[in-house]
């Protein structure tokens, strides 16, 4: 690999600057304070804290509360990746086919990737409102009993769609150009192979989207962990009786809401951790099936 | 095995006619080679004949069947792709089962026919590798492996040797006549190489804009060319066209009956044509100034222009003492010279 020297010693330290600078102000300082933090227990006044080591860890991790919140952010996150990637998917391998109007399509398209995750997050509140959605009054006219005020699963139902409708608009794009990226020729080799429809999309097209595919899973993943708060906080609030307290969004209720900064803080490292080992099992694991070219 | 006839073959794209009605007898086991200069056609003929193009007019058979509304898996053909398009995420054995796993051939089968496709070919060693671990040549005979195990009613090659570099490609061309021999299986040769196309066919078709200009055997082609633009488009290099009868004293024919009535032009390949010496029975003569000379190993090739500014090149042996700016004579025998009439059709 070819080396560039500076002339100038402080140049090049000037040139990384701003990246190390958000770096720390954004990650680094905001990462160091939740580990003090979590190590501090406030009076119930806030007039003094004190050390207490990692009790606020063993404190969370005992906590049934937030194990069943652990379970609610895998199905949230599973179910929020499945249907963007899928219906993305869908609609990419579609539009690959539309041979006229295909810039409006896509156009059209990526309009939600624009919506602001909490208004995106009230237009499906008010189409799915048990009390005015339209789409909910459709439902309970068909013999549906929908309420996702009351029914944990529905309103997981509803926050999931919200999400993953956001995130499609981006997949979406991404699967257009991977297909793109296939070569023509190949798909014709496919298709003198006598493979058609679905058998060659199995077997050609979508093992050779796989790099694509595994970049918006772990994408997908992060969206869903840390980006769709917005979204739960219109949309469901965490409730009902915090059926759909993802993760972040329990970090948020226990420090800002209840004031237990220190178990907030706990939490909020541990969600640090398992972020940085998921990534990093991904790819390990993942990325080792993945055929690049 | 199947003989393949096109009838009044069209394909247009909007208003422009890229195929401008093709008709072509191809017998049951020969090597047909498609050739003529980029956007003739060529290609877009042989990706109608695997069904990748739709056919706007005319219909296509192979065997008996007529195939104009069957799906490329349909034909019973098989293709090499120029660049081969083997499937990355697969291996090489895996490549080659594709196409009959896809029509549920029994695995023993699939075992034997890799095995045999892998013998002929030399790529047993490489079974089980992904086509990003093989070099070029290997990958070529992976394409060619993938088309073999099928046992198809014909092959289909579009272009196959343009990705090797100039030594692997004339062995390959020799490795690719063996095998069609020896499998005796109908074939489509698609190549602007005039070399390759030389070399392989059985029969030559030369395609211009979108017509057969000429087709033939490679002899039949390079002796008795029908217009003008096979001529100049088979042999290395290209036969010189002179404007005939000559204007001024650029050249000259001995007997008046040597040129047919209409002739326009006139040519002569620079194979044909030798410096005038005493004594030798030269229907054609022609004083030249020497404009370059190209040495290409056991022959020289002598750039050089007639009185009138017309280009003319010819052949000397070896390694020849003319240079630049030299003046001499030059003539042909006059069952080398080829007449074309005003429309650049062969006279006679």
């Amino acid at each position: 690999m070819h080396t560039v020297a500076f002339p100038n010693k402080i140049l090049p330290y000037l040139l990384v600057a701003p990246q190390i600078i958000l770096t720390v102000v954004f990650f680094f300082w905001p990462a160091s304070q939740a580990i003090y933090q979590s190590t501090l227990r406030e009076d119930p006044f806030g007039l003094k804290s004190g050390f207490v080591g990692l009790a606020n860890f063993s404190a969370v991790l005992a906590d049934p509360n937030y194990l069943s919140s652990l379970q609610v952010t895998v199905v949230f996150i599973v179910l929020t990746a499945l249907v963007s990637m899928g219906v993305a998917l869908l609609l990419a391998t579609t539009a690959d086919k539309v041979v006229r109007g295909q810039t409006l399509y896509r156009t059209l398209l990526i309009w939600p990737y624009a919506v602001a995750p909490a208004v995106a997050g009230m237009l499906w509140l008010f189409m799915f409102n048990p009390a005015m959605g339209t789409l909910a009054y459709l439902l309970r006219r068909n013999g549906f009993g929908w309420d996702p005020l009351l029914n944990g699963d529905q309103a997981m139902a509803l926050i999931v769609v919200a999400a993953a409708w956001k995130q499609i608009s981006y997949n979406f794009l991404f699967f257009v150009a991977g297909l793109q990226a296939i070569p023509k020729s190949l798909i014709e080799a496919a298709s003198i192979d006598g493979a058609r429809g679905t058998r060659r999309f199995w077997t050609i097209v979508f093992p050779l989207l796989a790099p694509t595919t595994f970049f918006l899973l772990v994408v997908n993943t992060v969206y869903a962990f840390f980006d769709t708060f917005g979204i739960i906080h219109a949309v469901t609030g965490g409730g009902p009786a915090k059926a759909t307290e993802t993760l972040v969004y329990k970090v948020y209720n226990d420090g800002f809401v209840n004031l237990n900064l220190g178990s907030s803080a706990a939490q909020s490292v541990i969600l640090m951790i398992i972020v940085i080992a998921l990534t990093a099992f991904q790819f390990r694991f993942v990325e080792k099936r993945v055929h690049y070219g | 095995m199947a003989r393949i006839a096109l009838n009044d073959v069209r394909k247009t794209y909007g208003t422009v006619e890229a195929i401008k009605g093709v008709s072509l007898d191809i017998a049951d086991g020969e090597l047909i080679v498609l050739v003529g200069p980029s956007g003739c056609g060529k290609s877009t003929l042989l990706r109608m004949i695997a069904g990748l193009e739709g056919i706007t007019g005319g219909t296509i058979s192979i065997g008996d069947r007529v195939v104009n509304d069957l799906e490329p898996s349909g034909r019973d053909i098989a293709m090499v792709f120029q660049n081969y398009a083997l499937y990355p995420h697969m291996t090489v054995r895996q490549n080659l089962a594709y196409g009959l796993k896809n029509r549920n051939t029994p695995r023993p089968e699939i075992d034997r026919r890799i095995a045999e496709a892998a013998k002929a070919l030399e790529i047993e060693p490489f079974l089980e590798r992904k086509p990003r671990q093989l070099s070029g040549g290997q990958r070529q005979r992976v394409a060619m492996g993938r088309a073999i195990v099928r046992e198809p009613a014909a092959y289909l090659f579009d272009e196959p040797l343009s990705n090797l570099d100039a030594k692997l490609r004339v062995q390959m061309r020799v490795e690719i006549k063996r095998l069609q021999r020896s499998l005796a299986t109908t074939s489509v040769y698609v190549t602007h190489d005039q070399m390759e196309a030389m070399t392989l066919a059985d029969r030559l078709v030369v395609l211009n804009g979108g017509h057969i200009e000429q087709v033939g055997t490679p002899i039949e082609l390079y002796e008795k060319p029908a217009t003008t633009f096979v001529a100049t488009f088979i042999g290395s290099p290209s036969m010189s066209l002179l404007v005939a009868p000559a204007t001024g004293d650029g050249w000259t024919l001995s007997g008046a009956s040597a040129m047919p009535d209409g002739t326009a032009t006139l040519g002569i390949r620079p194979e044909d044509l030798h410096l005038a010496e005493e004594g030798r029975d030269d229907t054609f003569r022609a004083d030249v100034k020497v404009a370059a000379v190209e040495l290409v190993g056991a022959e020289s090739y002598v750039h050089a222009t007639l009185p009138d500014g017309t280009p003319i090149v010819f052949r000397v042996a070896g390694r020849s003492r003319i240079a630049m700016d030299d003046t001499m004579t030059i003539g042909a025998a006059a069952s080398s010279l080829h007449f074309f009439d005003g429309r650049g059709m062969r006279l006679a």
